[in-house]
């Protein structure tokens, strides 16, 4: 597969008969499941205080960055050559898994540093 | 790689979105704060886990170092960038630096999509549209989010460029017309899924426009930006989910949307203006000179480090009110030193929180807790605004539109209507402030001019110092 150049890949020359993948959760799962989430999210959280209001916003970003699961796996896809749609993938995937960790890495310890200071001294 | 089935990894997923589910309950309680973060860090650190071999899976047969060994670097990479800005931020920079981690995340949603996107070219798989429609949304929330965020960090930064809104002219007309853009390359590429090109003008062009978007809206807006991008990275998340089939992703996508939405609200009803106000609605923010000149002609009082000090001697019960303008003079610590020394003295003390004081929601808690001032002086509009008439003086330190009486008595103002602190109440104002000019709203503050109102023009940190040492001195 790794004689697909970079440009058949963008113009998705490749056009033999599409594979149908194996499983894929039907829409609607997927889309049940997003919206109760909404609703999760919503309703927990309730009465937040403003001391908490930057802490709670550092902190939920942090979790944003869970799009790094998908980063991972698209880093991970491998490349036997350099110029090749893999390298291309694994390229993107690089990218996306530094953007995602230091949302993530960034968020959490950010908010911890803030959360510290809020600390009571005794 | 053992052959781990992909259940397990799920059910670890499963298991990661309940901790940050948990997490966002304990942030919303000062007690348990520090704890839901952690457990929100443990839910990343297990879903990270699971994923690996999954991702190790899908490069089967590849050489070692182009799988595992890019996916290292890439985390060892990103967790030092990302470490090294949490631990060498400035608690006054914290804006920016959520400004930022907000973009980090949309960027990666644009990245995972297109990789998607290839991945299934070279695999030839039909893409379904359900999928088409998520790559679109993701590329589109994911490239605004990047570059409006990228925009709203200049801006608080202050990079000589963006201290002012760059002007040109049909701004509003461009943007319509980028988005129209957007939605005609939105349609293509969902008809043509497996066009690559067509998914990378479209990431392009929604680059532009969030730029064009977040540019135009000033810094008292800010807290609002920043919140609603916070919502917008969780949405790009979410979409990305969506289009790499993975439940932890839309589930965590949607809470962080739902939280940033709760902020927004949160920061409109504090200024009493709606979210597509701010978003659309710029201030047309021009000094009306002459009104201005009409309401301090005559009547502004200024005052010296020696008068604050008696005044402050004494009372018997003393209110700051923070605003922006002692973030920029870094001036949190003198306050908090000022209060300390008030109290040793039997002045009972506190401080006034307008909930959108400063450029982002929370952001004077934030910098009084760096300077150490135990929470419980912290007071929020409602619990505060009754006690000004016992209080005997309130110090304004870099606030402006938060204290504008206008906002009561003015139907026309720009801010009529928004709740402010009632000040004006107190016995005596000090107003700390650099000169008369207007804060964002552009509005004369007849505060400035009330009978019991001292104006002490000077640099905020060094009127606090001085007054710290009259206060010594007379002592």
């Amino acid at each position: 597969m790794g004689s697909v150049s970079w440009d058949m890949l963008l113009w998705a020359a490749v056009e033999s008969q599409p594979v149908q993948e194996a499983a894929r959760t039907p829409l609607v799962v997927n889309l049940a499941i997003f919206v109760l989430a909404c609703f999760v999210g919503y309703e927990v959280i309730t009465k937040i205080p403003p001391l908490l209001h930057t802490p709670l916003m550092s902190g939920s970003n942090a979790i944003s960055g869970i799009t790094l699961v998908g980063s991972l796996v698209a880093a991970g896809s491998g490349f036997t050559a350099i110029f090749s749609a893999d390298a291309a993938i694994s390229l993107l995937g690089f990218l996306a898994v530094v953007f995602a960790t230091i949302n993530v890495v960034g968020g959490f310890l950010v908010t911890d540093r803030m959360l510290g200071m809020f600390k009571r001294k005794e | 790689m053992p052959n781990i089935p992909w259940e397990l990894s799920y059910l670890v997923y499963l298991l990661a979105a309940v901790l940050f589910i948990f997490c966002l309950k304990m942030l919303c309680h000062p007690r348990t704060a520090v704890r839901g973060n952690l457990t929100g860090a443990v839910g990343m650190l297990l879903a990270i886990l699971a994923t690996l071999p999954l991702a190790l899976k899908e490069g089967t047969g590849k050489p070692i170092g182009s799988t595992l060994g890019i996916l290292l670097a890439g985390l060892i990479i990103g967790g030092g960038i990302g470490a090294t800005l949490a631990l060498r931020v400035r608690m006054t920079a914290m804006p920016q630096m959520v400004a930022l981690l907000n973009g980090f995340g949309g960027g990666a949603s644009v990245l995972v999509a297109g990789a998607e996107l290839l991945q299934r070219n070279l695999k030839a798989l039909a893409t379904p549209w359900d999928v088409a429609l998520a790559t679109v949304l993701s590329g589109v929330i994911g490239a605004v989010t990047f570059f409006g965020s990228l925009v709203a960090f200049a801006k608080l930064e202050e990079y000589r460029w963006f201290r002012k809104p760059i002007r040109y002219p049909a701004q509003q007309p461009i943007n319509a017309l980028l988005g129209l853009i957007v939605v005609g390359l939105g349609v293509a590429s969902f008809m043509n899924p497996t066009n690559g090109w067509l998914y990378l003008g479209l990431v392009a062009v929604c680059s532009i426009l969030g730029l064009t978007l977040v540019n135009p809206i000033g810094g008292a807006d800010m807290p609002v930006v920043i919140a609603v991008l916070n919502s917008y990275s969780g949405l790009a998340a979410a979409a990305t989910g969506f289009v790499i089939d993975n439940a932890v992703l839309i589930i965590s996508g949607a809470l962080v949307g739902a939280s940033g939405v709760i902020l927004s609200q949160l920061m409109c009803q504090a200024m009493n203006r709606s979210l597509i106000n701010v978003i659309f609605g710029v201030f047309t923010a021009e000094e009306d000179q002459a009104k201005a000149d009409e309401i301090y002609a005559g009547r502004v009082k200024s005052t010296t480090a020696e008068e604050v000090a008696m005044l402050l001697d004494s009372a018997r019960r003393v209110v700051f009110v923070p605003g922006y303008g002692m973030a920029v003079a870094q001036a949190q610590h003198a306050v908090s030193q000022l209060a300390a020394l008030l109290e040793s003295r039997g002045v009972e003390v506190e401080f006034a929180i307008h909930p959108v004081a400063g450029r982002m929601p929370g952001h004077m808690n934030v910098l009084l807790a760096e300077a150490e001032v135990p929470y419980e002086k912290l007071k929020e509009m409602d619990e505060i605004n009754p006690t000004f008439s016992q209080t005997d003086v309130a110090v304004v330190i870099g606030a402006n539109d938060v204290v504008n009486p206008l906002a009561r008595t003015d139907p026309n103002s720009p801010i009529a209507g928004m709740p402010i602190l009632d000040v004006d109440k107190a016995r005596t104002v000090v107003v700390i402030k650099r000169s008369l000019s207007p804060g964002f709203a552009g509005i004369p503050n007849p505060l400035f001019a009330a009978d019991n109102t001292l104006m002490y023009f000077a640099d905020g940190k060094k009127a606090i110092l001085d007054i710290v040492q009259a206060m010594k001195e007379g002592a």
